[in-house]
């Protein structure tokens, strides 16, 4: 017969109540220790990333500096030619932007989306200075015919909807027409895809290099006695000592046309004074800084890796009638995966985003999204752009590291 | 050592090791061991043991003397071709193999053919009681299964020589002996050579045709595991295996095999020749604890002294006593919970006796 068993009761009270009570004192503690470092997180990173990712598709430029104009529009359906309550709400918004100054600024955001924008603006501003009232239509008409046609205020209204993908369209090369389609961009505006497979092209090259290179390094060191491979770490590391900019320029010095590589190989004879080979500000020289940058994070995870794997295990393959050979490719090169692995995606999700070695040694042909992102940041100030940039590169590097989890899983990987 | 016309199947033949180029760490060790034979180093820590082994397996290489195995000096062959398996202290099983592909894998790497390899896994697998574990990995096996796997893997690619080195170290007390009987009953089937290396006596007594000691890099005995508790040949071999009643004492006289010595406080005792110098030299007298009689019968043994009680140990099947006499307070005596035996308290004085036999004069320590 079965019996139900009976709740256990401690001082009046059921066990499972008491274990609680007592668990969620650890949880408060445990709560309480992590605490100032979620707040740091929350502030230093979580809200910067999620204002990024809120701000490519964040469009309040037009609601806030022309509120009249982006209310009158959101009624029109974009059909025909807007009513004359359109008209007359753009020339008051634009008159009073133009007494608080942000006129320019509406003028440069209209601009993003169509290209002379900005001169027919602020050209406009001036003539509607003295206009107190209506017909606004023919006055603006009057004072530039482009007000006149359709396009011009289907842009506007693009321009002025306070969610946009336009952001994120440009960032792969598209753009919205004024009927709302997604079309291709001119020719010579289309530079952002070429530019992330670059990037990717560089990343991967990279983490190849550094790989061919970094492997036996760290084989060599996860042999060595201690005494040893200390020193050799500390070898490794020693890059790191010094200041990125020092080594960067260090690389200009070396490997220009006039640098002391080129004069070692005229002076040898290897090549000749006007065959200077071009080493920098080029895709190589991206190359050759960022694999000489980046060896450290794959030699490290692939060390603490190997140095893991017993001698005995190697000893025992050998015993049991394997080669050298076959005892790095069976044993050795399986169990050291892990920190391939590891290596490679650090090494990898750091060249995607890489900035200031392209941007000192890579001239136009080795400057990578990063480039492109800080110029928007910077330059063009279209933070808009930058942020749907970014945020494809994010997007981009959370699905390979969810590759990886799927390929090689992220249980296998090693960091330290 | 048995200097038989049989000829030696491993042999070390004057082999000294050093790794500094200051130590030696084996010195100039004579090791002969038969086909078929079942030889346990044993020593304490740090004696040269391992060492022997990694020689004898390729991964050191001897300073000086040669090693043969089968016939042939090995010195120069390389690892993976002197067909030797090997267990080690840790098990070395490959983790991101099966334990199937851990036991193919040295039948791989000599192209068998597919069928034999599967053939002869199941075989090993049976014979270490692991049907069925040959899709697990190691790390899902218990420290036991995985000793098992081990062992098989050593064996399955029947090679010329099995080394083991401390193979049971892992585990606990119980399963240890289990294995210890698991192993030796493999041996006995198979026939294979093995030599073994262990700091654990108890374990070389129980495996072992013949057993190694190894102390600082030197042999200082070779016998089997009877021999070698019996008739120990120095002082360092009878204080290592099994317990021991020691008196450093002076020989005074030698007659035949049979000599007279005299401890520090005046008694005199017979014991056998073994191990010792001139008259007034130093000797060390040794004595089994369970061959002491105590309060014995008057003219039943030669040597015969007066001790006084100090300690008695209920152990259920003896009682352990510890007496002191001829100056040394740690004589251990073992006294059978038998039917008639004698009742001793602490503090008394009693008689203790042993045959001459029993009491062998070795080197001074
Ligand atoms: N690779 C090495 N380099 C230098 N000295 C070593 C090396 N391996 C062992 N030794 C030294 O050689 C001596 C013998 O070592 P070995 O490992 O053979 O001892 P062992 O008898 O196996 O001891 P244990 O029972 O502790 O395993 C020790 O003094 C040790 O310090
Ligand atoms: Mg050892």
């Amino acid at each position: 017969m079965a019996t139900v068993q009976q709740p256990i009761i401690i001082d009046g009270r059921p066990l499972k109540e008491q274990l609680a009570r007592a668990e969620r004192r650890k949880k408060y503690v445990a709560f309480a220790m992590v605490l100032p470092l979620l707040l740091f997180i929350l502030i230093t990173f979580a809200i910067p990333i999620g204002s990024m990712l809120f701000r490519s598709v964040d469009n309040p430029r037009m609601i806030t500096l022309a509120p009249q104009l982006t209310a009158e529009l959101s009624e029109w359906d974009g059909q025909d030619m807007p009513p004359e309550e359109v008209f007359e709400a753009a020339v008051k918004d634009f008159k009073l932007a133009a007494e608080a100054g942000t006129l320019g600024r509406i003028a440069t955001r209209v601009n993003y989306s169509m290209a002379g924008a900005r001169s027919l603006i602020v050209k406009s501003k001036r003539k509607f200075k003295n206009v107190t009232e209506g017909p606004y239509r023919e006055v603006m008409i009057k004072a530039d015919k482009r007000w006149g046609e359709l396009d011009t205020w289907k842009t506007l209204k693009k321009v002025s909807v306070p969610y946009t993908p336009v952001y994120f369209l440009n960032a792969i090369d598209r753009d919205l027409d004024g009927d709302g389609n997604i079309v291709k961009q001119p020719s010579e505006k289309r530079i952002y895809v070429k530019l992330f497979v670059r990037t990717l092209w560089i990343a991967l090259l990279v983490t190849v290099l550094t790989l061919i290179l970094g492997y036996p390094i760290a084989y060599l060191i996860s042999t060595q006695p201690p005494r040893i491979s200390n020193l050799l770490i500390i070898m490794v590391l020693l890059p790191f000592w010094t200041s990125l900019l020092v080594r960067t320029t260090s690389w200009i010095v070396l490997l220009q046309t006039q640098g002391v590589l080129n004069d070692l190989m005229v002076w040898m004879g290897v090549i000749s004074d006007d065959g200077r080979i071009q080493m920098i500000y080029n895709l190589q020289g991206t190359l050759i800084a960022m694999t000489q940058i980046l060896l450290p994070f794959m030699v490290l995870p692939m060390y603490s890796v190997m140095k893991t794997i017993p001698l005995s295990e190697l000893r025992a393959s050998q015993s049991l009638g394997a080669n050298p050979f076959i005892t790095f490719f069976r044993i050795f090169l399986p169990r050291s995966i892990p920190g391939i692995g590891a290596g490679g995606l650090l090494v990898f999700v750091v060249s995607v985003g890489y900035y200031i070695t392209p941007a000192l040694v890579g001239g136009a042909k080795g400057q990578m999204i990063s480039n492109q992102i800080a110029f928007h940041m910077k330059s063009s100030l279209n933070w808009g752009l930058a942020a749907a940039l970014g945020t494809i590169l994010l997007v981009g590097v959370l699905v390979l590291y969810w590759l990886y989890d799927k390929v090689v899983g992220i249980d296998k990987m090693k960091l330290g | 050592m048995d200097k038989s016309a049989r000829e030696a199947y491993v042999s070390f033949n004057n082999v000294q090791k050093s790794y500094d180029g200051v130590n030696l760490v084996v010195k100039d060790l004579k090791l002969d061991v038969q086909r078929g034979e079942f030889m346990t180093m044993l020593g304490p820590s740090g004696s040269g043991k391992t060492t022997c082994l990694m020689m004898l397996a390729g991964f050191e290489t001897a300073t000086s003397g040669d090693i043969i195995l089968d016939g042939d000096a090995i010195n120069d062959v390389p690892p993976w071709k002197r067909d030797i398996g090997i267990v080690f202290q840790n098990y070395a099983l490959f983790p991101h193999m099966t334990v199937q592909e851990n036991l193919a894998y040295p039948m791989q790497v000599r192209k068998v053919s597919k069928s034999d390899i599967e053939d002869r896994v199941k075989k090993a697998l049976g014979m270490v009681q692991l049907d069925g574990f040959a899709g697990r990995r190691p790390g899902q096996l218990s420290g036991g299964q995985q000793q098992r796997v081990a062992v098989a893997r050593a064996l399955v690619f029947e090679p010329k020589l099995v080394l083991m080195d401390e193979p049971l170290g892992a585990l606990d007390r119980q399963l240890r002996e289990q294995m210890q009987y698991e192993i030796k009953h493999i041996h006995e089937n198979l026939g294979v050579t093995v030599v073994y290396v262990t700091h654990d006596q108890a374990e070389a007594l129980t495996m072992s045709n013949r057993v190694c000691v190894f102390d600082d890099g030197v042999v200082q005995q070779v016998a089997a595991p009877n021999i070698l508790y019996e008739q120990p040949d120095n002082a360092f071999v009878a204080q290592f295996i099994g317990e021991n009643n020691t008196f450093l004492a002076t020989v005074k006289e030698k007659n035949g095999d049979q000599c007279v010595a005299q401890v520090d406080t005046g008694e005199t005792l017979t014991a056998l020749a073994i191990n010792i110098g001139q008259s007034e030299t130093k000797t060390t007298l040794s004595l089994r604890p369970e061959r002491v009689t105590i309060n014995p019968n008057a003219g039943e043994f030669k040597n015969v002294v007066s001790g006084k009680v100090k300690e008695l140990i209920y152990l259920g099947d003896h009682i352990r006593t510890r007496l002191e006499l001829c100056g040394q307070d740690n004589f251990i005596v073992k006294v059978q919970n038998a039917a008639r035996h004698s009742h001793l308290l602490e503090g008394e004085t009693v008689q203790v006796g042993w045959h001459i036999e029993d009491c062998r004069a070795l080197d001074a320590l």
